[in-house]
């Protein structure tokens, strides 16, 4: 039960929700909402993994992981950005066809790797900083230091460029920005899109780096909701959201950690291989996750904030009101 | 869309075809049309996990017919998928009432789970004396079956409603920790022999099947249709006539349709969609107690291969009518039985997938009217 | 006399709509550096031909030129390029964004960055020039509606557009607001810009307009005369085809006992600002007490705390004697409270059930409707084919669904429901809003017709003519608080309390 370990386990599993969570948020902004993610991170994690064991290449095992998920999501796109179909089922069908499909095109896959199939790095100057050194710059996994970059990347881009402005304007008031000459259209499929491809992105990185191999529907166990669920408590926003990631990823380890040591705290340890137990520390990242909801909702309905005015509407031009 | 206006419909690379694409919105929609587009969403669908089966190395058509004939060839066969729709039926139902209402409930897993643990409780724990008759195990079952998943889904539908929290994730949440919680009793607390199972109930626990008879008719030698097919049917009908019959069903579709105007009439929003949570939740137990009552005879692990997921898109093929989801969750049931015999495993949930997606994108056809006019 | 060159020149303009044939073959012309108004009932096609002119629709058939060269629009941007910019009367802007923001969005410029410091000064020059006076760094949602306007116009004069062209732009200014606006314009005008100003507002048309143009379903009717040459009443025979009586029957009555009581009422709005302050009110049954005041000073809120669709922080509120603030909505329902409410596709009816489903809406859950606690289905198609005659509802059957109601109707649905219940008390939030003149005349013969059959019946308009013609008594809100109670009813007086002028003074309410 090393905090040290667990903080470090907890950066790079937190780096999985992390991009998960900032694609819905781009998504989710320009007003579309996505809850296919699960499946598109299983669709991600499959083809990552296949692709790379195939061709040894593990940046070709990402890209091919990115657009396979971006294709599933322009799907999505298609049915409810010009079909106007009902977002929330449209996103549930999207889980089932990319859990279906990851599933079906999976079967055989050799489930062997508990090694990394991507390079492992540690950052010189910066691993020597006390305390958080050893746990975000030393031997990570290369994808956690792109999560770095990703964060305040994707901050400055939505709140202060010229594209993001356009992109929120889509988001809260879609027939202001047709008005004003914004494809509304081609921006949701473009950012629904960038969404799904760094779900593809999320799941690659699990199936390559963080937990190896192909384990069909147990590779990401429920992960793609819980990003769904940060969203929320990110307040889509990206330093949020990361921070929900790392934190989430910090439990799941404790969790697991927690049932090891015979003695805790100098008390005999309830947990220690406790077949009981064990299922109640199961439950907790669901709990976790239901408990970030509430704090998440409260303070939007404190703040008279939250989502994007439009989440979830589907948008029809010259539409001739009463 | 409105005429032909807007650069969007425009092909990428500015192709232009010989023909213009005229969407107008269809302001009359005739009552044949619903159900036909649905029939052809699901024949485009079945082609394209066809198209995808091949593409795996699969024989189509072989997996179709056997399908079909696995699940509708002779009278055994049926009555096997008989009992894989009950449940569907269940879940179908409890999915049905709460989308009505715009309540995305995609936690009727976890409910049906909470609904077999609830009745397996009453047994093991000695609730119902072990010496009992049918008559006394039986209906106790079913009300501890129903208000444990009732219970399941009064914590979404209570922080919906005060909190304004999403119910999509929190009964999602809530499926795996149910899981988990009978993970607990099956490989823990009740566990027989360390398998995970608990241990059989008692004669008096299980629901009578078809095969019960087999002596008075031979014909229904080894059929496991059991009792719960009647909870489910009576279900429906019950289910049916709260919402287009009864003052409350009223009240559910019209907050389903605008909360905004159900408020301005005076109808308690906060107050239904815990109700309705909760009988959805509990129409979900109840799928779960007459599963184990009436297949299983026991509490054990895998249940439920999906039936909850299942359910969302037998609500909506039915058009969230509850008397249409009998049918439909008997063709599915069929799909489901059939399925576990084709390799690859995840071949039954893409087809369903697929099927969802189709009728999704085939609802455009309902709304618009597509017409194809040559170019001058 | 000279030929002027046209600065805009639509010929044989048709626009279709699903069941509805917008424009007919319609011409339009514009001369530069004129106000030129487009007049028409609700419903003519004057914002669908503009709307065509702006990019926003394609038409079927017809031409446009700009400047004696044909064009064609695939966009709103396209338009704004060639200098033809249209102000919605739905303002087309991001609550949650800064002025700056608004009127930003859509261009190249900022190329990518966005350090809006130096846009903002830009913006406030450009405001400067035309006398619009706005914050740049200020969020939508925290100015006027005035201000917002004035944003909306700043959003095209920034693009450097020549010809504005404003929809109903006076319908959310108080009177004194509209004199400030036709400055504006004026100053545009001679700072050559040329305008195109879309009204129903007989009145408005011929005092800031150089030349008119009338729309009636979808036809011209007559086409650039000047305002000098014309009267009110020709107009009104041109815009409706027939002769238009401007007063309604009202006939004298003696109003009873107070059926509304209102005392102290203070309530917020959904930004947690104060939306009424302190308010009383007294409403008598057989009398029509009319509430003027521009939208936005708390008079939806009023409606909101009296039906129990909203809280009150403070105070009371009594309808025959009993009190309803912060009871639930069903309370003033059952003691008789009907309720016209504003936005009659969000609030008023479900769109996708049936004429029938909607016409129960209130009162399903007593006999004949209810049997226990069941739906007598027959009884309601019963009731709803009864109502659909009486109150004209023109639909193929009471089984359509009502989002395939043009707004007329769907009104006729919902005073249909309201006002069957034979209500002691009405309270009708803009009832009629976006109606033609004949749907008008409807509805103000029927809220007469409860008034003299004892109902109470509060009338919050926009329109000053409605209130004068329909109102016993008249009062004013501003910010939330009411400004005056029995005045006169006169413009200048009426207009002065709207926009919060001549310290108000509150004259007592007849005992």
């Amino acid at each position: 039960m090393d905090p040290l370990i667990i903080l470090h386990a907890g950066v790079a599993t937190g780096t999985v929700l992390l991009f998960a969570t900032i694609g819905e948020i781009f998504a989710e902004r320009a007003g579309v909402l996505n809850l296919g993610l699960e499946g598109m991170m299983l669709i991600g994690a499959m083809s990552a993994f296949s692709v790379t064991v195939a061709t040894g290449n593990g940046l070709l095992g990402l890209i091919v992981a990115m657009l396979a998920a971006g294709g599933l999501s322009l799907l999505h796109g298609v049915v409810t950005i010009h079909f106007q179909a009902d977002q929330v089922v449209s996103g549930l069908a999207l889980t089932f066809l990319g859990t279906g499909l990851s599933l079906v095109f999976g079967e055989g896959l050799n489930k062997a790797g508990a090694i990394s199939l991507l390079p492992t790095l540690t950052i010189p100057v910066l691993a020597s900083i006390p305390v958080l050194g050893p746990i975000l710059f030393t031997k990570q996994s290369v994808m956690v230091y792109l999560g770095y970059l990703l964060v305040p990347v994707a901050w400055f881009y939505i709140n202060r460029t010229r594209p993001g402005l356009h992109l929120r304007a889509v988001g809260e008031n879609p027939t202001a920005a047709d008005a004003m000459g914004l494809s509304v259209y081609r921006l949701r499929y473009s950012y629904v899109m960038v969404g799904g491809s760094l779900a593809g992105l999320a799941g690659g990185t699990i199936s390559l780096a963080i937990s190896p191999g192909w384990f069909s529907e147990l590779t990401t166990g429920g992960m793609g909701w819980i990003a769904v669920g940060l969203v929320i408590f990110a307040q889509w926003d990206p330093w949020r959201a990361a921070f929900g990631g790392y934190a989430f990823g910090a439990l799941r380890r404790t969790i697991l950690d927690i049932q090891g040591p015979q003695t805790l705290l100098g008390l005999r340890n309830p947990f220690f291989f406790n077949p009981y137990f064990g299922f109640f520390l199961q439950m907790l990242p669901y709990a976790f996750t239901i408990a970030v909801l509430i704090i998440g909702s409260r303070e939007a309905l404190r703040k008279r904030l939250g989502a994007p005015a439009a989440l979830g509407l589907p948008y029809v031009r010259g539409e001739r009101g009463h | 869309m409105t005429g032909s206006d807007s650069a969007e419909s425009r092909l990428p690379g500015g192709i232009r075809l010989p023909f213009e694409i005229q969407v107008e919105p269809r302001l009359h929609v005739p009552r044949w049309l619903s159900p036909l587009i649905s029939v052809i969403a699901i024949l485009v669908a079945l082609l394209l996990g066809a198209l995808v089966l091949a593409l795996v190395g699969g024989d189509p058509v072989r997996a179709y017919a056997h399908i079909a004939g696995a699940a509708f060839g002779s009278l055994g066969v049926f009555s096997d998928t008989l009992v894989k729709a009950t449940p569907l039926i269940m879940t179908g139902l409890a999915c049905s009432v709460a989308f009505q209402m715009k309540l995305w409930n995609i936690g009727a897993e976890g409910q049906f789970y909470m609904g077999a643990l609830g009745a397996s409780i009453v047994i093991l724990a000695g609730v119902v004396p072990a010496d009992a008759p049918r008559l006394v195990a039986i209906p106790i079952m079913l009300v501890a079956g129903v208000v444990f998943g009732a219970a399941w889904g009064l914590v979404p539908g209570w922080l919906k409603a005060r909190l304004r929290v999403n119910e999509i994730i929190t009964s999602l949440m809530l499926n795996y920790i149910a899981i988990a919680l009978v993970n607990y009793f099956i490989f823990g607390v009740w566990s027989e022999g360390g398998f995970q199972m608990t241990r059989t109930f008692q004669q008096a626990a299980w629901l009578p099947r078809l095969s019960d008879l087999a002596e008075q008719f031979p014909i229904l030698r080894g059929l496991t249709t059991h009792f719960g097919l009647v909870f489910a049917v009576v279900a429906a009908v019950i289910v049916w006539y709260i919402l287009f019959r009864s003052l409350w069903g009223y009240e559910i579709r019209l907050i389903g349709d605008n909360p905004r105007a159900a408020k301005y009439a005076g109808i308690n929003i906060t107050r239904n969609t815990v109700f309705v949570m909760m009988l959805s939740g509990g129409i979900a137990g109840l799928g779960g107690m007459s599963e184990i009552a009436g297949v299983v005879h026991r509490l054990q692990g895998s249940i439920s291969p999906g039936y909850g997921f299942t359910g969302i898109i037998i609500a909506w093929l039915a058009k969230l009518n509850p008397l249409v989801v009998l049918p439909v969750s008997v063709l599915f049931g069929g799909l489901i039985l059939a399925g576990r015999e084709i390799q690859p495993a995840g071949v039954p949930r893409l087809i369903q997938g697929i099927i969802l997606f189709m009728l999704i994108a085939s609802e455009v056809f309902l709304r618009y009217r597509i017409r194809l006019v040559r170019r001058p | 006399m000279a030929e002027v060159a046209n600065l805009v020149e639509m010929r044989g303009i048709v626009k279709r709509f699903p069941g509805v044939l917008a424009n007919d073959e319609v011409d339009f012309e514009l001369r530069p550096g004129e106000i030129h108004a487009l007049l028409g009932e609700n419903g003519a096609g004057k914002s669908t031909l503009m709307s065509v002119l702006a990019g926003l629709y394609k038409p079927e058939a017809g031409t446009i030129r700009v400047r004696g060269v044909p064009v064609s629009f695939g966009s709103p941007r396209d338009a704004i390029a060639l200098g033809l910019g249209m102000i919605h009367q739905h303002f087309t802007l991001i609550d949650s964004h800064t002025v700056t923001e608004n009127i930003l969005l859509g261009l190249d410029d900022p190329r990518f960055l966005m350090r809006l410091a130096r846009y903002d000064e830009r913006i406030a020059q450009t405001a400067e020039r035309f006398g619009l006076h706005v914050a740049p760094s200020a969020k939508i949602w925290q100015l006027s509606v005035g201000e917002q306007q004035r944003v909306e116009i700043l959003k095209m004069l920034y693009r450097g557009v020549q010809v504005l062209i404003m929809d109903e732009p006076t319908s959310v200014l108080a009177p004194q607001e509209i004199d400030q606006l036709f400055k504006t314009l004026r100053s545009m005008v001679d700072q050559g810009k040329s305008i195109v100003f879309i009204s129903h507002k007989l009145h408005e048309a011929m005092s800031i307009a150089d030349r008119i143009s009338v729309l009636r379903h979808g036809k011209v009717t007559a086409a650039g005369i000047k305002p000098e040459a014309t009267s009110k009443a020709e107009l009104a025979n041109l815009m409706v085809g027939r002769k238009v009586l401007f007063e309604v029957e009202k006939k004298p009555r003696q109003p009873g006992e107070v059926v509304l009581e209102l005392r102290g009422v203070c309530a917020e709005n959904d930004k947690g600002l104060p939306a009424l302050r302190d308010v009383g009110l007294k409403v008598r049954s057989g009398e029509i007490l009319g509430l003027a005041g521009v939208a936005g000073n708390g008079q939806s809120e009023l409606g909101e705390v009296i039906t129990g669709l909203r809280r009150c922080t403070s105070g009371s509120i009594l309808v025959n004697g009993k009190e309803v603030a912060n009871r639930p909505a069903r309370v003033p329902i059952e003691l008789g409270v009907a309720h016209i409410p504003e936005d009659r596709t969000h609030v008023g009816t479900a769109p996708n059930l049936s004429i029938t489903d909607n016409v129960i809406m209130k009162g399903y859950r007593d006999p004949p409707l209810a049997k226990g606690r069941t739906l007598d289905r027959q009884a309601a198609r019963e009731r709803a084919e009864r109502l659909k005659a009486e109150y004209t509802i023109l639909a193929p059957s009471v089984d359509t669904p009502a989002r395939l109601l043009s707004g007329g109707n769907l009104q006729r649905v919902i005073l249909a429901r309201e006002l069957s219940a034979e209500p002691t008390l009405l309270i009708a939030m803009q009832p009629t809003r976006g109606l033609d003149v004949g749907a008008i005349e409807g509805v103000q013969r029927l809220l007469l017709e409860q008034r003299d059959s004892g109902a109470a019946i509060l009338l919050v308009s926009e329109e000053l003519e409605e209130i004068f013609s329909l109102s016993d008594r008249i009062a004013v809100i501003y910010e939330g608080e009411i400004v005056g109670d029995s005045v006169a009813a006169d413009a200048e007086t009426v207009g002065l309390l709207m926009t919060g002028g001549a310290g108000s003074p509150k004259t007592e309410a007849a005992a």
